[in-house]
């Protein structure tokens, strides 16, 4: 583990090494450009000249001139608001319920919300589908069982836009609950203490010192859950449709068919970029430059507090919560898999394995897609990790300078929204002198360039929170410092590194919108594949493959966590 | 089986390709192919290759089993990439533009597609020996660039369970009636080739504003024409007002409480034409793939189990599906659809705000 060397052995070795450093730099510099600035270069390219090639302001003049593009961009904010709003409201007290009450079964609860992280919010979508289509929507049905309402009367529609929100909301909230949580988890409670010294109650320490804490956090997570929504293309692509209307992303898609049209493209895509790019710089003016050691020498136990009999409506809000993106789409998934028609209740006696047999036996895609997949998250994950790893060291213990640059680099594909990406690599990569257009390399690069972001913070920040007070605890016992590395620092990281393995291996399986823009028939992964099945409305398969999907990432998942040496704790963390 | 297949000449006569056989004559003016039969040499260079790829917009429960057929009575794989018509035209396009050569044979549902990758130079001539044998004049082409490989009507269909037989809608107008408002689906000329051909011929037969008043109904829009069968089927709606015709009568056979009603106005009529590329990755498979897709076996098989309609004149009709004759038609255009499918696109998205 060369590269935990602590900051200060760098430094002291920097005379001999910078030779070795400045290419270094200089080759990671080179490669995040390429990644990054390459593919955006030629969507500000193509957004600004015509079909001939000339220069022209007319993309953007169509924009927002042409009520075709005005009312998705219109769409696409409303479910943005809504649903950062809605995740929020749900998140941040279930967030508090699990990090700093004395309800039981935390783990569980917080294993469950990684489980509806892991599902793909396309699949979600097709589950809510079979749940709460009007008319053969399970729930539906049931309704009317129950209240003897007649057929076509119906208690949820999905194909409406708060169906959409609904859904999208659903699987943006993991985002929101994991960043509060942790949030929470790591408030000293020292200053809890002293706010209980000076008189505080229960209820007063919470509202004036635990909640003013995790404020940031929950700007964070409103912010993030704006720009899930606002980049989101499977759970859109899947139910706007149906409801009639589109969203920035399926309008993008949609304007390749053929002939496409890229600069139109293009043109589209810049406003989701700039968005984004401002929404961030906001964030950070708002949080400043906060930062604070994670791991230290001191901390105490987080101070629980007693629920009493207020148990009962946690607990049922935490089980309701849950039910929503988790048990009832998991059921509809398990019900259409077996059933003879996706929306009939299977029972023993109609149960059938016909849907199984023609997924793996007669569907000729199948195959190759799961193959792809897994190769692909595996790989993704594995030189995303290295590369982030790489990277947040050089940042982290600002081992050369230019380490800023590098730090800007990483962190700025998060503003380029997956379908943007899709459209500005297949522009990049469908010329020499890199063809790269119908070989699994696109693909991987996508993967990376949409994971590093993340994985990058995850690791830097791993970094920072390992205070050198630690270490300088272990060398005062008498460790050299090779030992205290041994010993302190690389076991704290490994769990980071493992967790930001787990992170991008069930990101990549998960993307579905750049994978639409740049597969081929060779290079097909699970996600386009039930993409298309979900086309012809082939119910069946995509439960089939849906969940032998989750099935196999969740065995990849806690079979790496189980590597020895690797001590468990993989939890979903998105520190 | 002469005078059936007589008879279906007639019907079709000036419809399916016969516009095609004028049109694509055009840009090609190569000789005519010599027929070629399914040699040895052909069977021998095929297993070399061992896998093809089959771009199509058929049924994916059928283009499976096809692909399989296949695969049992040759022992080469054939990979199925099956999509909507008009995205299946869009990824070979990107392909191609790409200089990938991935496709080794395609089925599209929109003949008009064929134009395009004639005018474009990317398709293989190659004229099976039983198409020249048997096939009508009207469903391939003469250089061998596509052969009609299955030709879909796209009637309305009701769930039997929602609709009385009484009250079930008898034409296109019939469906602007306010008590069908939320109860309809519809599948996407954007995505389905069947769909872009249906949406043509009745703008044209009946007017755009037949479309405009049928926006105002709350239709469900789904993508694809294998879709709406579904949707009806599921009990999500009562009623199709377009989509694959044959499966419908699948389901039906199958116990589903589905009824066909081929609308007084006219079905809306879309040829299959099945191509093969050049450059294709695996030109021997390719042959021997497009050679037995038309051949009798594979085209009775796609009579009796997908209940679609062939232009094989050695094929014996399926009983319960009501043969193509005894339908009144829309005329097929794929020169007029070839002309005029962005428009289409553009004025359907204008109604129905997808």
């Amino acid at each position: 583990m060369t590269i935990a060397l602590p900051a200060q052995q760098m430094a002291e070795r920097r005379s001999f090494k910078i030779d070795f450093t400045w290419p270094v730099l200089i080759g990671f510099i080179a490669l995040l450009c390429v990644l990054i600035i390459l593919p955006m270069g030629w969507l500000v390219y193509y957004s600004l000249v015509d079909q001939d090639g000339a220069f022209t302001f007319a993309n953007f003049r169509q924009l927002v001139d042409d009520p075709v593009f005005l009312e998705p961009m219109m769409t696409t904010v409303i479910i943005a608001v809504c649903s950062s709003i809605a995740c929020c409201v749900v998140a941040a007290p279930m967030g508090w319920l699990v990090a700093r009450t004395d309800m039981p079964m935390t783990k569980l609860i917080r294993a469950l919300v990684t489980a509806s992280f892991v599902t793909p919010p396309f699949l979600g979508a097709v589950a809510w589908e079979i749940l709460a289509a009007p008319n053969s929507g399970l729930l539906n049905k049931l309704y009317r069982v129950v209240t003897g309402a007649p057929m076509d009367e119906y208690l949820l529609d999905i194909y409406t836009l708060p169906g959409l929100i609904f859904v999208i909301s659903c699987y943006t909230f993991p985002y929101v609950f994991v960043l509060i949580a942790n949030a929470l988890d790591r408030i000293p409670s020292d200053l809890e203490d002293a706010s209980a010294i000076l008189g505080g109650g229960a209820w007063t320490t919470a509202r004036r010192v635990t909640i003013p804490l995790a404020l940031p956090a929950l700007l964070a997570g409103a912010l993030i859950a704006f720009l899930q929504a606002m980049i989101l293309f499977g759970s859109p692509a899947i139910l706007a449709l149906p409801a009639g209307f589109h969203t920035m992303t399926t309008k993008i898609w949609s304007l390749f068919q053929y002939p496409p049209k890229p600069e139109l493209a293009a043109a589209a895509s810049l406003p989701l970029l700039i968005i984004t790019v401002i929404l961030l710089r906001g964030q950070a003016m708002i949080l400043g430059r906060k930062g604070y050691t994670v791991v230290g020498g001191k901390g105490a136990e987080p101070r629980l507090i007693k629920l009493g009999w207020w148990l009962v409506p946690a607990m049922t809000f935490v089980t309701i919560v849950l039910m929503l993106p988790v048990f009832l789409p998991y059921f509809a998934l398990f019900n259409a898999a077996f059933s003879p028609i996706a929306t009939t209740l299977v029972t023993p006696w109609n149960a059938t394995m016909h849907n199984v047999w023609f997924t793996f036996f007669e569907l000729s895609s199948t195959k190759t897609a799961l193959k792809n997949t897994f190769m692909l998250g595996a790989m993704s994950a594995t030189l995303g990790t290295l590369l982030a790893l790489v990277i947040s060291y050089l940042t982290a213990r600002q081992a050369v300078r230019g380490h800023r640059i590098l730090a800007f680099l990483a962190t700025a594909p998060i503003a380029i929204p997956g379908i943007v990406l899709g459209v500005g690599l297949f522009l990049s990569y469908t010329r020499p002198p890199l063809v790269l257009y119908g070989t699994i390399w696109i693909l991987l690069i996508a993967y990376i360039t949409i994971e590093l972001p993340a994985a990058y913070q995850q690791l830097q920040s791993a970094f920072k929170s390992v205070h050198p007070e630690l270490e300088e605890a272990s060398r005062m016992l008498g460790a050299t410092r090779l030992r205290a590395l041994r010993d302190i620092t690389a076991p704290l990281l490994k769990t980071s590194v493992l967790a930001t393995w787990c992170f991008i291996f069930v990101s990549t399986i998960r993307e579905l919108s750049a994978a639409v823009m740049l597969f081929t028939s060779e290079t097909k992964v699970v996600s386009v594949l039930i993409f298309d099945l979900k086309e012809s409305g082939d119910l069946g398969a995509i439960s089939v493959l849906g969940l032998s999907m989750l099935i196999l990432t969740f065995a990849v998942v806690i079979g790496v966590s189980r590597i020895p040496g690797f001590g468990g704790g993989t939890r979903l963390r998105n520190t | 089986m002469r005078n059936i297949t007589f008879t279906r000449r007639t019907v079709l006569k000036g419809g399916t390709a016969l516009a095609a056989t004028t049109l694509f004559a055009e840009p090609i003016r190569a000789q005519a192919p010599a027929p070629a039969a399914i040699t040895p040499a052909l069977i021998e260079a095929a297993k070399k290759e061992g896998k093809l790829s089959f771009y199509t917009a058929m049924d994916l429960d059928f283009a499976n089993r096809l692909g399989k057929a296949f695969e049992a009575k040759y022992g080469i794989a054939v990979r199925v990439e099956r999509s909507g018509a008009e995205r299946v035209y869009t990824r070979i396009g990107q392909e191609y533009t790409a200089n990938i050569r991935a496709v080794d044979v395609a089925n599209t549902a929109d003949a008009a597609h064929c134009i395009v990758w004639t005018k474009n130079g990317w398709l293989e001539p190659y004229l099976p020996e039983e198409v020249a044998q048997h096939y009508d004049k009207a469903y391939y082409d003469p250089n061998g660039l596509h052969i009609t490989t299955r030709i879909l009507v796209s009637p309305i269909a009701y769930n039997t369970n929602l609709v009385k037989k009484e009250d079930a809608p008898k034409s296109f107008a019939d469906l602007l009636d306010p008590k069908w408002a939320g109860k309809m689906v519809k599948g996407h000329p954007a995505y389905s080739g069947t769909i872009m051909n249906a949406t043509f011929q009745i703008a044209r037969d009946i007017g755009w504003d037949y479309f405009e008043k049928l926006s105002k109904q709350r239709v469900m829009q789904v993508q694809s024409a294998t879709d709406t069968p579904k949707k009806i089927q599921l009990g999500e709606r009562a009623v199709m007002v377009d989509g694959a015709g044959y499966l419908v009568i699948r389901y039906k056979e199958e116990g589903a409480p589905l009824e066909v009603v081929y609308p007084t106005e006219g079905t809306p009529l879309a040829a299959g034409p099945s191509v093969l590329f050049k450059g294709a990755p695996n030109p021997n498979a390719g042959k021997l793939f497009q050679n037995w897709m038309h051949t009798r076996e594979a085209q009775q098989f796609l009579v009796d189990w997908a209940r679609q309609y062939s232009g094989h004149g050695q094929t014996v009709e399926k009983p319960s599906v009501r043969p193509l004759r005894d339908i009144k038609l829309m005329k097929e255009d794929p020169a007029g659809v070839a002309a005029q499918a962005d428009d289409v696109k553009k004025r359907y998205a204008q109604y129905f705000k997808v």
